[in-house]
């Protein structure tokens, strides 16, 4: 049995690791400085303002960005953000560390059985103390906790009442992704969202400006239901791969791109890929689809078609044609396919040198007996009738 | 996956018309109606052919259900909790079924023992927004996978047959 004086030393002992902690942790710090001291833990981003890289840098602790997911992806995001310094930071996650999680970066073997979002605000607020670091533990995609997502959302800028600047989904699955997207189109609010495969050999990041870029729910997976016998179901089990390489580098795209959203510098990319296998980054555009389900997504369109479009300056490519000296057989060039048949669905084209694959079928099926009929019963009645069978 | 007896279970059970979401007032009523009937008809029919494994019910609001389902094994039956909550992209987005007790026991199931649905249900749930619902889910969905899950978690000695009442 410990007696009082053990004790008595015990508290002394744990009174010093508490002080020394505290005597660790940095102050908060007013106004970001560009002055080159060791003691300055802005002073490598604010050069980044005398490189000629960034307007006023500083203008990072005016925005205020959401990370929904908290996982491998999210939480170097929300670490990268914070040693950038960034103005307000909202997490949500509804998930605790595991030491199934340990070969990501980020969360510690201690903080094991703690909510993601707590852990990680424990640490980024040490790491940096100046930023304003707000938790949500709850799952987005029910009824009631999605209400309270749209409110944070949408009234979590830095200014009250103002949203977000930009929401980052690092989440790892469809319903929570469908969900942030419905909850963007609805407020229109720009949103990035990032995936890493269950191989953990590629990943993705894709931007989503609600009626300008393709919504998550203007392109649904390309599904294919195969014929084969439950019996013969894959019995491995579902634990997906991941490898904190991976995870660190579409958390670096997506936060570079956040970087240069937020301080207007460079070209964000509205979809960048990467395949670890073959070091293939492939970037392109994505269009929405005017049959979106999502009814916000389309009347974004409607509204961003309407929008006046800024000039953009093309450069003018001067073509000089070449003239050779002599020719004395006349030989010249001909392009072969000038007069090629061009393909007749310009309707709405997708953009140069594409077209549609797939015309969605109208919806005509409203037949058949087979279709639940709902008249002359409440809900209550059918309730009953449910319950009593 | 879809054997013929899955395919005959599966037109008796009334398609559904009404696309709409628990955020959707009104016609999200007219939908939890819809869902009720295709319940009820598809526990009447496996009442009919001796086939009945599950009981639903939800709250007030439809937006989350509970109940029970069993799976006869050599005989002797095991009974399970089910639950699910009606996700607010619902339904483009399927109910992710749970059966919270064999959380941990199989790694065919995501946290707080939601079921995995990915390869078997889900393409075919795409497909067939918004006339699948949850009558469907529990046919596609949780059934076959209690057909492949159950029997090896019971052989793996993992669950226990329990006696009536003694739960």
């Amino acid at each position: 049995m410990a007696n009082a004086e053990d004790i008595q030393r015990q508290i002394e002992d744990l009174q010093n690791k508490l002080d020394s902690l505290k005597k660790n942790a940095r102050q908060k710090i007013d106004q970001m400085s560009s002055e080159v001291k060791d003691t300055n833990p802005y002073s490598r981003l604010m050069a980044l303002q005398r490189m000629g890289i960034v307007n006023e840098y500083e203008r990072i602790r005016s925005k205020s960005v959401a990370v929904v997911g908290v996982g491998g992806v999210g939480s170097v995001t929300a670490d990268m953000l914070t040693r950038c310094g960034i103005g307000k930071l909202i997490l949500f996650d509804y998930d605790k560390v595991e030491l199934a999680n340990m070969n990501r970066l980020f969360f510690t073997p201690d903080q094991a059985g703690l909510s993601k979002v707590d852990a990680a605000a424990k640490t980024l607020t040490f790491i940096n103390p100046d930023v304003n670091i707000l938790t949500n533990n709850y799952n987005i995609t029910t009824v009631e906790s999605f209400n309270h997502f749209l409110d944070a959302i949408r009234t979590g800028g830095i200014v009250e009442d103002q949203p977000v600047d930009l929401v980052l989904s690092c989440v790892d699955n469809f319903e929570a992704r469908m969900a942030i997207n419905a909850a963007c189109n609805e407020l229109n609010i720009n949103w990035f969202e990032s995936g890493v495969s269950e191989n953990a050999v590629s990943g993705h990041i894709q931007f989503i400006k609600p009626g300008e870029l393709a919504c998550f729910a203007c392109a649904p997976p390309l599904v294919v239901a195969e014929n084969i016998d439950e019996k013969t179901l894959k019995r491995e089990g579902v634990c997906a791969a991941s490898l904190p390489t991976t995870m660190g580098i579409v958390a670096g795209m997506l936060v570079q791109n956040t970087l240069k959203y937020l301080l207007n510098f460079g070209t964000v990319s509205n979809y960048l890929g990467y395949n670890a296998l073959i070091d293939f980054f492939p970037k392109m555009d994505l269009r929405p689809n005017p049959q979106c389900d999502d009814s916000y997504c389309r009347q974004r369109q409607i509204e961003y078609q309407a929008k006046p479009k800024e000039e953009k300056e093309v450069e003018k490519e001067e073509v000089k044609e070449i003239v050779h000296e002599d020719n004395e057989w006349g030989i010249e060039l001909v392009s072969e396919d000038d007069n090629l048949p061009v393909s007749s669905s310009t309707q709405q084209a997708p953009g140069s040198g594409l077209k549609l694959a797939f015309e969605r079928p109208v919806d005509s099926e409203q037949t058949t007996a087979s279709n639940a009929v709902t008249d002359d019963v409440s809900l209550e009645e059918l309730m009953a009738q449910m319950k009593s069978i | 996956m879809v054997d013929a007896n899955t395919k005959k279970t599966l037109q008796n059970i009334p398609l559904l018309q009404t696309r709409a979401s628990p955020r959707d007032k009104d016609l999200w009523v007219q939908r939890l109606k819809e869902e009720y009937q295709a319940l009820i008809k598809y526990v009447q029919n496996n009442k009919a052919s001796d086939s009945d494994w599950f009981r639903l019910e939800s709250n007030k609001e439809g937006t989350r259900w509970f109940g029970k389902c069993w799976y006869i094994h050599n005989l002797l039956k095991y009974e399970f909790d089910v639950e699910f909550d009606i996700p607010v992209t619902y339904p483009a987005t399927a109910p992710e079924i749970a059966l919270p007790e064999l959380d941990g026991k199989t790694a065919k199931m995501y946290r707080g023992g939601k079921i995995c649905l990915t390869d078997h249900f889900k393409p075919l749930w795409a497909r067939n927004v918004p006339k699948f619902g949850i009558a469907h889910a529990m046919a596609l969905g949780l059934a076959p996978w209690m057909a492949v899950e159950i029997p090896d978690l019971i052989d793996k000695g993992i669950i226990e047959y329990k006696e009536k009442g003694t739960q």
